[in-house]
């Protein structure tokens, strides 16, 4: 595998000077990430505050700026519990779990230009791997399990049902999400986010959410908010039904890992929605002749600032869905649109005519659609949901039938 | 340089063949069907950096998100969901014999591959003749494509109708009748 | 790439031989499935590693479709247990005897 094809960077091959940019690249990426998620944690409640008529956080620093970090050090002096049902080594690997995908998904986001560093070609995006969007996908498949696995580790009877929960949405979601990745993937012709960057880079009429029409940014924006778990689709901490969630039973640092995760998923996805709809750094630049490099960074920054603001907005605005709503919003409304809104954009890329032809056929399959679940709501006198529950947990000390399950035999 | 790089493709392989095997040892001999499936999906992983060493990116970024985004996840959720994530004894041993017999048999079968790849001249080296030569590049994305949508697009075809038909029939299969409605299990 | 491909031969011939070894002697049907998709996977591995060795793309396609049909298998596979264990509160395939004669 030629590394060359990947990143302009080791061109001249793997030196020492390479490895160092490399790993300032990781070192300084990381950081950046953590001292955003401090501030996106503050500007939440800041923005939240204001729009509920409070205060929000005011002692700590200007503004209450350093409240995360007082917050951080109450919840790192504060005692580690482990539920006594518990099982406890998933229950100390499950904060990881979650904390990890966050970051590694950050890795594939291009934050600016490229720049030159000691005569080499330094991207600025920690990694830009063949299969690109991909690495996305996949670490958004594995944060289910941070989510899953903690609910299902407490021992606990909410957190399980809030992990269950957790475990179909998202699956649900990423159907439609892949769907609306397939579209952006068909007009670059390339996996590779620094490719769907560049193709955006000729002006607003070049980026993906006009050349797309508007129907897949929504629809990715919508599956990606249910990913997040974030307002109006946190259907897995809803409090009035589940009390806390799947992270009921954590307290201390455990607790701390999976706030952090939250939050910085919350920046990463709004970083991941400004490269694949927004053109990532593209923007406008004055014509100075220095610090040009930085104009990019800056558009990045106010682009992904906007989204993070909009999903505090979400929280603020919508109340929460219902489980079963969001179950048919994935299944029955977000994935039939993705899916024929990607056959439209296909049949377009091939030729104007194809495309009209298509959108003929995916009007008419719509509407067979839509006429099917009215006749089949009409037959079965409304609708029921399809996951009935089996079996059922024995609650704490109590012994269900005893099933030759528990040995095997 | 080029020991450096062979030093990493061992050490990759190596890190490669510890994940998937002990994965694949903890999957049959843990007790918790939960710690099952985590063990499955550190083999998953294995089987991904293996991937990706043997330049089938594509196919690694598929292994992560269809089997441990998406087969793991349904195999937790019926775990959690039926109520079976209770500790089983396995140290019984039902037939008598059982572990034995299936021990040789696998040994044997695995001996007999291993016997089979020493003996045979598949491997001589030498780049196929039909088909699609492999890209050199990094990432054949645009290569593996290209094949599934011309040479097997009859299979491709044919697995996407499979899916469909999966699909109703694990619908039809887990949906209760609509009399059981009222009647809590 | 300095790997020999014999190597990979081997460990998916392993792989393959600790899935087959469950599938033998573990009981639970969900167990058993986890294992066949180990023993899959031990498959994929030796087509990827062909794939690269004969440098053709043949084998990659076909890693494809395994995973496709794994993928479909398990959805039916685990609609199935779901299905029995409705009837029998079990998912040990000890206990699936019905039609012994």
């Amino acid at each position: 595998m030629s590394l060359a094809s990947i990143d302009p960077l080791y061109h001249h091959g793997v030196t020492g000077v390479v490895l160092l940019i490399v790993l300032v690249r990781v070192v300084v990426g990381f950081a950046v990430l953590m001292g955003s998620v401090t501030l996106m944690i503050w500007f939440e409640r800041k923005a939240i505050s204001d729009m509920q008529s409070r205060i929000g956080p005011q002692r700590w620093g200007p503004f209450g700026i350093l409240q995360t970090l007082a917050d951080g050090i109450k919840l790192f002096f504060k005692e580690d519990l482990i539920p006594a049902e518990a099982n406890r080594f998933v229950f100390k690997l499950a904060p990881y779990l979650s904390l990890v995908p966050a970051l590694v998904t950050f890795s594939i986001v291009p934050v600016g230009g490229t720049l030159t560093i000691a005569g080499h070609p330094v991207m600025l995006q920690i990694a830009n791997p063949p299969v690109g969007i991909l690495v996305m996908l996949a670490m958004s498949g594995i944060s289910v399990y941070g989510v899953m696995l903690a609910g299902w580790a407490s021992g606990s009877k909410y957190p399980l049902l809030s992990s269950v929960r957790a475990s179909a949405q998202m699956i649900s979601y990423e159907a439609a999400l892949g769907i609306t990745i397939v579209t952006v993937i068909l007009v670059t012709g390339s996996l590779s986010t620094h490719n769907i960057v560049t193709s955006q880079a000729d002006g607003i009429w070049h980026w993906n959410v006009i050349r797309l029409g508007v129907v897949p940014f929504v629809v990715f924006w919508m599956a990606i908010t249910a990913e997040l778990n974030r307002p109006p689709f946190d259907v897995v901490e809803a409090e009035s039904e589940l009390v806390g969630g799947f992270n009921t039973e954590y307290s201390s640092l455990r607790f701390a890992l999976f706030y952090l995760a939250e939050f910085m998923n919350t920046i990463t996805m709004s970083a991941i929605i400004v490269t694949l709809f927004f053109g990532g750094p593209a923007g406008w630049v004055p014509p100075v002749s220095h610090l040009r490099w930085v104009f990019p960074i800056i558009w990045f920054v106010a682009k992904t600032v906007f989204f993070c603001w909009c999903f505090i907005w979400f929280r603020a605005a919508l109340p929460r869905f219902r489980y079963d709503q969001v179950m048919d919003l994935g299944w029955k409304r977000l994935i039939p649109l993705s899916l024929g809104w990607m056959l439209v954009v296909a049949g377009f890329l091939i030729k104007p005519a194809w495309g009209l032809v298509m959108a003929a056929v995916v009007l008419m399959a719509s509407v067979a659609l839509a006429t099917a679940f009215e006749r089949g709501v009409a037959r079965e006198g409304g609708p029921r949901s399809v996951l009935a529950p089996v079996g059922r947990r024995p609650l704490p000390g109590e012994v269900l039938r005893a099933s030759s399950d528990e040995v095997e035999q | 340089m080029a020991v450096t790089y062979a030093l990493a493709s061992e050490a990759v392989f190596a890190s490669a063949a510890v994940l998937i095997l002990a994965g694949a040892v903890a999957v049959i001999t843990v007790k918790n069907p939960v710690h099952a499936a985590i063990s499955l999906i550190t083999t998953l992983f294995g089987v991904a950096v293996a991937f990706v060493a043997q330049s089938a990116d594509f196919l690694a970024a598929v292994q992560i998100i269809v089997y441990a985004g998406a087969i793991v996840v349904l195999f937790l959720f019926v775990i959690m969901f039926l109520g079976v994530d209770r500790t089983r004894v396995v140290s019984l041993e039902p037939l008598i014999g059982q572990r034995a017999l299936a021990a040789v048999g696998v040994a044997i079968t695995v001996a007999g591959l291993v016997a089979l790849m020493w003996r045979s001249h598949w491997v001589t080296g030498a780049p196929s003749v039909s088909g699609h030569p492999l890209a050199s590049g990094a990432g054949n994305v645009h290569q593996l494509g290209t094949a599934v949508f011309t040479t097997y697009l009859f299979a491709f075809e044919a697995t996407a109708a499979l899916l469909v038909i999966a699909v109703v029939g694990a619908v039809l299969l887990a949906r209760r009748e609509p009399s059981e409605e009222g009647s809590p299990s | 790439m300095n790997v020999p491909a014999a190597w990979y031969l081997v460990l998916a011939a392993l792989l393959f031989a600790v899935g087959a070894y469950g599938l033998l002697t573990r009981r639970s049907a969900l167990i058993m499935f986890m294992c066949l998709e180990l023993m899959l996977n031990a498959v994929n591995l030796t087509f990827v590693t062909f794939s690269r060795t004969l440098s053709d793309i043949a084998g990659q396609a076909s890693v494809f479709f395994v995973m496709v049909v794994a993928a479909a298998e398990v959805t039916v596979g685990l609609g199935i247990v779901v299905s029995v264990f409705r009837r029998r509160s079990s998912t040990s395939v000890d206990d699936l005897t019905e039609l012994k004669g």
